[in-house]
């Protein structure tokens, strides 16, 4: 497989939301602003490069039978440092966050490159790897967090923009629903509709 | 017949190969809906037909208008009563037709707004799929109408609408392939997007035109329950439906009127809507027997004259596309959607209204009720013919 792909599939044919749909349990809980997701973001990426990296280069001596174990103490690890970097400098968003940074423990994005790729291939190719899906998992985080905070608050990073623009004063309101994780369930769905008709290749034969 | 020349001259244009092919669905919609089909609906596809709705020679365009005939009563009277609640709260002197006229004025956007929209992604849905337009809007779009609170925001009404279309029908193939009733969709979204415009003391009546004051509130029965208030209609009252409402699902009295024309037709299952009473009813008694708090010692008939019992039992619950489609199963699911409403209404703090929430939940568990009960059928009659088979033996 070239190198380019590994970074560019799971952003269209593979990616890890809207194709593998693994990882949607933290894209629901964590979208209803755009800051928020976009830290999530940052710290899946840096979590499964990481992991993907390391488990890679011990790929040959971990035994078989206590490879998870391995590969959990590795996330575990690399988790806590984010928990703390987060805590350090971004501590709002780490409380708004709460439980979620340390999940990215069971996140199946990450448990699954660290079986599906790194157990199985070269240092360098690992870590594009899981850059790639990091990336790929982000890009889904911030649509969402994008359309959720501007039609569930009329803000975007925090910036009242709907109410610069004046919309309020027009009679428009903001979408509580939009808020509600149900709704971002079904924005996942429509992305994976607008996804697969324009990609023929993921649609099943019927 | 110049109506029929017209469409003959115009049908090469719209057939394959002519100017306008891509259109060739919206000009069937409108050939099809002046005059009858030479076809009826559906057709074997591949050994099976297609839509669920299918049961004898009645074409869906027949099926839709009878519904839409058995709607006509509470939707007159649902007009005469926003004009004779405006009325009643402002104290206006308002004679009969007055009252009605108003009531019609402020209906006519919410309906208009709701087919344009609705019917209008329709048309663009069977463009892009070439397929025929589906009448199933025409019913659906009128029943919209009339769940929503008078004072509903038209550009709100039309998103949900747009929402229900969309999301609640067409992803899943159009009508006859939907999982949930798109009316009850559209008020499911209008009720979690905009709660201050779909619940509350202060939407429940219109505001006279050219109207300079403070505005009038009044609560509904389930509003003045639910806030430990007592009840200021009489039994009577919510029968006939002059009391603050939805627009058109106040009176049980036009309600049942439709359901006789349903029940006389065939169209809806009479075996759901007396399941959904019983199941209320159960309910109601249940919690008149516990009586707790004042909520639960209402008796248990009212809960059928409040809110959108009826009209969802009616209209909603039967709708044979999204209910459970078995003899047996058809039961169960009734029960259940009387007693989850009555369930919702007395011991959800956050909800006023229980049967929305009850007929989408119970359209969501409609087809593992069905497997069940064809399971268990299947089951019984392979017993049954293997203890035939050892007697034989």
């Amino acid at each position: 497989m070239k190198k380019l792909d590994l970074i560019k599939l799971p952003f269209s044919k593979n990616n890890p939301i809207t194709v593998q749909v693994l990882g949607i349990c933290s894209c629901l809980a964590v979208t209803a602003q755009l800051k928020p997701a976009v830290v999530m973001a940052i710290s899946v990426t840096v979590v499964v490069a990481l992991a993907n990296l390391i488990i890679s280069l011990m790929r040959k001596s971990i035994p078989p039978r206590i490879r998870i174990i391995v590969q959990l103490v590795v996330v575990s690890a690399l988790v806590i440092l984010v928990n703390q970097v987060l805590t350090a400098f971004v501590y709002d968003v780490s409380k708004q966050l709460s439980v979620y940074v340390g999940l990215i423990i069971t996140n199946c994005i990450v448990m699954g490159r660290l079986e599906a790729f790194a157990m199985s291939n070269k240092p360098l190719d690992s870590l594009l790897d899981g850059i790639g899906n990091g990336l790929g998992y982000g890009v889904i985080l911030v649509i969402l967090g994008f359309v959720r905070e501007l039609f569930g608050r009329g803000t975007l990073w925090g910036y009242p923009i709907f109410e610069k623009l004046g919309l309020y004063n027009i009679g428009y309101e903001n979408n509580g629903f939009v808020i509600m994780a149900p709704m971002a369930l079904i924005l996942v769905g429509i992305i994976i509709w607008i996804q697969r008709s324009h990609n023929k290749e993921l649609q099943e034969k019927s | 017949m110049i109506l029929r020349d017209f469409f003959d001259k115009l049908k090469p244009n719209f057939s394959k190969g002519g100017r306008f092919e891509k259109l060739s669905s919206t000009f069937e919609a409108f050939e099809s809906f002046a005059f009858t089909p030479n076809t009826v609906t559906g057709g074997k596809v591949g050994g099976g037909y297609k839509g669920s709705h299918i049961r004898d020679a009645v074409d869906l365009k027949r099926t839709i208008i009878t519904v839409v005939i058995a709607l006509l009563p509470a939707l007159l009277f649902g007009m005469w009563n926003i004009g004779h609640q405006t009325a009643t709260y402002y104290g206006l002197d308002w004679g009969f037709w007055h009252q009605w006229w108003f009531g019609f004025l402020r209906m006519l956007p919410i309906i208009v707004v709701s087919y344009i929209v609705g019917l209008g992604i329709e048309f663009l849905f069977a463009e892009i799929r070439h397929e025929e337009v589906s009448e199933g809007f025409i019913g659906t779009g009128l029943i919209i109408s009339m769940i929503v609170p008078v004072t509903v925001p038209l550009w709100q009404l039309a998103l949900a609408v747009a929402f229900a279309v969309v999301i609640g029908k067409e992803v899943f193939g159009g009508s006859g392939y939907n999982f949930l009733n798109p009316a009850l969709v559209a008020r499911a979204f209008l009720f979690f997007s905009y709660p201050s415009h779909m619940s509350g003391d202060s939407v429940w009546v219109a505001t006279p035109f050219h109207f300079a004051g403070d505005v009038v509130t009044g609560a509904t029965p389930l509003g003045q329950l639910m806030a430990g208030q007592p009840l200021q209609a009489s039994a009577l009252d919510m029968f006939i439906g002059t009391i603050p409402g939805s627009t058109c699902e106040t009176s049980v009295i036009a309600i049942l009127l439709g359901a006789l024309l349903l029940l006389a037709t065939g169209i809806a299952s009479w075996r759901i809507m007396l399941s959904v009473v019983l199941g209320g009813g159960l309910m109601g008694l249940l919690f008149n027997a516990i009586g707790a708090n004042e909520y639960m010692q209402v008796p248990f008939y009212y809960h059928f004259l409040m809110g959108g019992f009826a009209f969802g039992c009616v209209f909603m619950a039967t709708d044979p596309v999204t209910a459970a489609q078995t003899n047996c199963g058809k039961w169960i699911y009734g029960f259940l959607i009387g007693a989850f409403a009555v369930l919702l209404r007395v011991l959800n703090p956050a909800y006023p209204e229980g049967m929305m929430l009850a007929i989408l939940l119970m359209n969501c568990f409609a087809p593992l009720i069905d497997h069940c009960v064809v399971a268990r059928n299947i089951k019984r009659r392979q017993k049954r013919w293997a203890t035939a088979e050892r007697r034989t033996a």
